[in-house]
């Protein structure tokens, strides 16, 4: 703990004292205590409030449900946690704390390395670990060892420690030595933490330059990597449009397969995407399969099947025949098997027309009406309902393609098709449920820091299992008027420290001589 | 069943019965820890002094742990209990790692797909850290405080988290699965012990008549200190690894998913334990705070985020 601040009246010092007195608070080991803490308390709301990165629906839908509180969060920024101007604080602070810990320890740890062990301390048997050989007296007590000469004593301990490769500095005095060992332990603690800087700045990295959109294709479509062909775009403050690359493809076909038996009926079991990728615009295309769990990877740039769902096609013909519309339509599925809602806008039509529907893929009818029952399309029935009027589409104003704005709509009628039925509407025009096609949903990703991010990911695992695991302890020998003592001590709570003072004692003795071990009383 | 064979199913009937047959050695295993417990009590520590005994010293490692260490801490009062204490928990752990087999077995994966499998794993992982700890040292002690809980989470799992045996969603269907769980759940095991006696040794601090029943604070410590070092990296490997599957599987290594942070807090708040163990007026009580709210947090990481956040974790099922 640093000093506390200087009570005296503002000098000219003062303001250099203050700023040398925040900083060791800052980089003390009780201010990086309490930053983890703050770290591990600010990310709570995170993962109990939606968060507009990941879901902004959701998000919109807690604000809906709750105005008065949901804005007052919002203020505070809870749906927006990690992106925060109080959690980038408590990480750039904890950055900080950690360059300010981890560079005056290097310096250290550099002059330890370079000087070697610290002498003999004057009081020995203060040491936790402690032991004293009075060859007289062990003669005395019956002993059949010969009393060593001192520097024999000296000169073999630090042979034998050499040879198990403590690094041995003798005494300027010739009358002790000064042993050490584990100094990868420190090394490795300072690994870590510098590799946790590397960490967290790759990750704010990533957030900076990445971006990650997403789309959704329908069987027979194709995609080409521009910002406007996206769905829902997350780009990183440093992005601009022009960087995406320029790859396209089109979904030549998608493979849903589902559990068809037992408890778990229903289950997705595989999801398939065949696509033809063009790397570039010039290039040729090619045949590639995306998985769940396989992603296309194009340079930086990944491609990930995300989700998938049903696409009616639908022909709606005017009275005189003439075609009105006929296209694939994206359905959203509602639930796990697959009951699916979407719109059709016809706004050029005279009068303007809008279908409204839900698709069963496998549609039972029970008491209590049809439902779906198996999320593929073993039995499907398309329930539409027809709206005249005016759609809402001319104002400009951004409109939600998955659903009809019925100010000025009036209904005209419905029904249940089948693939290949079609429905007559009051009016004379046509409806034809054509058939089912499907449609996936990709993720389009660029992590741009993400190797780093792994690569220091990799080097604090190793740098935390040395700095955890190696044990770093001293030894000092010093000769006494009627033989010699030695001491140990460990900067950790590893357990053989009176391993190594026996061993050392074993070595000293000539080895010839069996030693009580403290553990064995 | 599942689309299981009759084979298949079978051998799930019998991993569940193993897993009852276990709950009820666990739950042996506590009454009989529970008197052991009630009948220890600490000696007054007959450390050896050997230094400066004129003669030949053999070395002295810290007073405390070579006292706990050779007497085997408290009074061996109670033995009986306590030595069949330890064998219904070698019996309980062999019998769940059995009923592991057979549920892979009958999934055809890795048994650690979903909520039931997850208790039924971490389970066995507490139960084997505690083995390991106790093969050596003398672990009585400590039996009750975890065969306990882990007799609750075993009761838990049959009870209410109970799922038929099958196969994954097509997300769950990678190497990294077994890597990432596995490695979260062999963490659980160690830090489960470690901070167990890190709170033993809270309220030993607080309560002299407890304190008298427990080995002396620096042991708790040191035993506490080794299983969370242990667990530590591992559970470091666990996030990484878990970065890596998300990276390959949802097109983003960290989303800052409700799983993802909870993993993170958990990590965050055992490096705080570790940093308070070695800073001054943290040591000790206030340490084992960290230990213990780390815990809580991968509990609730295990089961509270799957049942309460909705998060792309959350398809593992309960
Ligand atoms: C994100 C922030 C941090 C994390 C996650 C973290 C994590 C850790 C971990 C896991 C250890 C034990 C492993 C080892 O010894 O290698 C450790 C040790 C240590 N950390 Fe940190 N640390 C952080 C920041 C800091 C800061 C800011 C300081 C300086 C004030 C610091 C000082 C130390 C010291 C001195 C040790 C050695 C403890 C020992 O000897 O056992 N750490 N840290």
């Amino acid at each position: 703990m640093a000093s506390p601040p200087p009570s005296e009246p503002a000098t000219p010092f003062a303001l250099r004292q203050w700023l040398r007195w925040g900083w060791g608070q800052l980089t003390s080991m009780s201010t990086a205590l309490l930053l983890l803490f703050a770290l591990a308390l600010a990310a709570v709301p995170g993962s109990l409030f939606p968060q507009r990165g990941a879901s902004p629906l959701a998000v919109n839908e807690w604000l809906e449900r709750n105005p008065q509180l949901g804005a007052v969060l919002d203020r505070l920024g809870m749906f927006d946690v990690f992106a925060s101007a109080w959690f980038t604080a408590v990480y750039l602070l904890l950055l900080i704390s950690i360059a300010g810990c981890v560079l005056p320890r290097l310096r250290v740890h550099l002059r330890a390395l370079r000087t070697g062990p610290p002498p003999v301390p004057a009081q020995l048997d203060r040491l936790p670990c402690y032991v004293r050989h009075r060859p007289a007296l062990d003669s005395a007590a019956g002993s059949a060892m010969a009393p060593a000469p001192g520097p024999a004593v000296i000169e073999r301990a630090a042979g034998y420690l050499r040879g198990q490769r403590w690094r041995v500095q003798l005494s300027a005095d010739g009358q002790g030595l000064s042993a050490e060992k584990g100094y990868a332990r420190e090394t490795g603690n300072l690994v870590f933490h510098a590799a946790l800087l590397v960490l967290i700045v790759a990750v704010a990295a990533g957030a900076l330059f990445g971006y990650r959109g997403q789309i959704i294709v329908r069987e027979g479509r194709g995609f080409a990597n521009t910002l406007t062909q996206y769905d829902l775009f997350n780009q990183g403050r440093l992005v601009r449009a022009g960087d995406l690359p320029p790859l396209s493809f089109t979904l030549e076909d998608f493979t849903a397969v589902f559990e068809r038996e037992g408890t778990q009926r229903g289950s997705p079991r595989a999801f398939i995407a065949d696509v033809l990728l063009r790397r570039t615009p010039a290039s040729a295309p090619e045949p590639v399969r995306i998985e769940v769990n396989r992603p296309l990877r194009v340079g930086g740039t990944s491609v990930y099947l995300t989700g998938h769902g049903y696409a009616p096609v639908l022909a709606v013909r005017q009275v005189d025949g003439r075609l009105l519309h006929a296209d694939a339509t994206v359905f959203l599925p509602q639930d796990p098997v697959f009951t699916s809602t979407g719109v059709v806008k016809m706004p050029d039509a005279q009068p303007g027309l809008g279908l409204q529907g839900v698709l069963l893929p496998s549609a039972q009818f029970g008491a209590a009406g049809p439902v779906s029952v198996f999320p593929a399309a073993d039995n499907p029935v398309l329930f539409l309902t027809a709206w005249e009027g005016d759609l809402g589409m001319d104002e400009g104003a951004p409109q939600n393609v998955y659903a009809l704005d019925f100010t000025n709509l009036t209904q005209i009628g419905s029904t249940a098709l089948r693939p290949g039925q079609v429905w007559t509407l009051p009016d004379g025009r046509t409806v034809a449920f054509v058939g089912l096609s499907q449609f996936a949903s990709f993720q389009v990703a660029d992590e741009p820091a993400a190797g780093w991010a792994l690569a220091a990911a990799v080097v604090a695992m190793i740098g935390l299992l040395a700095g955890l695991f190696v044990r770093r302890r001293r030894i000092w020998l010093r000769l006494t008027p009627d033989g010699w003592e030695a001491g140990a001590l460990s900067r950790t709570d590893a357990p053989g420290l009176a391993d190594d003072l026996t061993a050392l004692t074993a070595a000293v003795l000539g080895g010839n001589r069996q030693h009580r071990h403290p553990l064995e009383g | 069943m599942t689309g299981l064979t009759a084979a298949q199913s079978t051998l799930a009937d019998l991993s569940l019965a193993l897993v009852y047959a276990s709950l009820g050695c666990l739950l042996g295993a506590g009454v009989a820890f529970a008197l052991t417990f009630a009948r220890s009590v600490t000696p007054t520590q007959p450390v050896a002094v050997l230094v400066g005994a004129g003669t030949v010293g053999a070395p002295v490692d810290s007073a405390a742990e070579a006292a706990a260490e050779s007497t085997g801490g408290p009074a061996d009062r109670g033995r009986l209990p306590a030595r069949i204490g330890m064998a219904l928990t070698w019996l309980a752990t062999v019998l769940l790692a059995i009923a592991l087999v057979t549920r892979a077995l009958s999934a055809g994966r890795a048994p650690w797909g979903n909520m039931y499998e997850f208790a039924l794993a971490g389970a066995a992982a507490a139960l084997i850290a505690l083995l390991v700890v106790g093969y050596r040292r003398d672990v009585r002690w400590l039996g009750l405080w975890v065969v306990v809980p882990i007799a609750l989470l075993l009761g838990l799992a049959v009870s209410v988290l109970y799922t038929e045996s099958g196969p994954l969603v097509p997300a769950l269907h990678s190497a990294w699965l077994v890597v990432h769980v596995g490695a979260a759940i062999v963490a659980f095991g160690a830090f489960t012990v470690g901070t167990a006696a890190a709170l033993l040794m809270l309220i030993a601090q607080a309560r002299p008549w407890f304190a008298a029943r427990l080995p002396q604070a620096a042991r708790l410590d040191a035993l506490s200190y080794r299983c969370i070092a242990f667990a530590f990296p591992i559970w470091t490997f666990a996030v990484v690894a878990g970065a890596i599957w998300a990276e390959s599987a949802w097109g983003r290594y960290w989303g800052w998913d409700p799983k993802e942070t909870w993993s993170l807090i958990v990590w965050v708040l055992y490096a705080g334990y570790l940093h308070a163990r070695v800073t001054a007026g943290w040591r000790g009580g206030r340490a084992a705070i960290l230990a213990f709210l780390g815990y809580t947090a991968m509990v609730f990481n295990f089961f509270g985020v799957n049942i309460l956040i909705p998060g792309l974790h959350s398809y593992s099922g309960l």
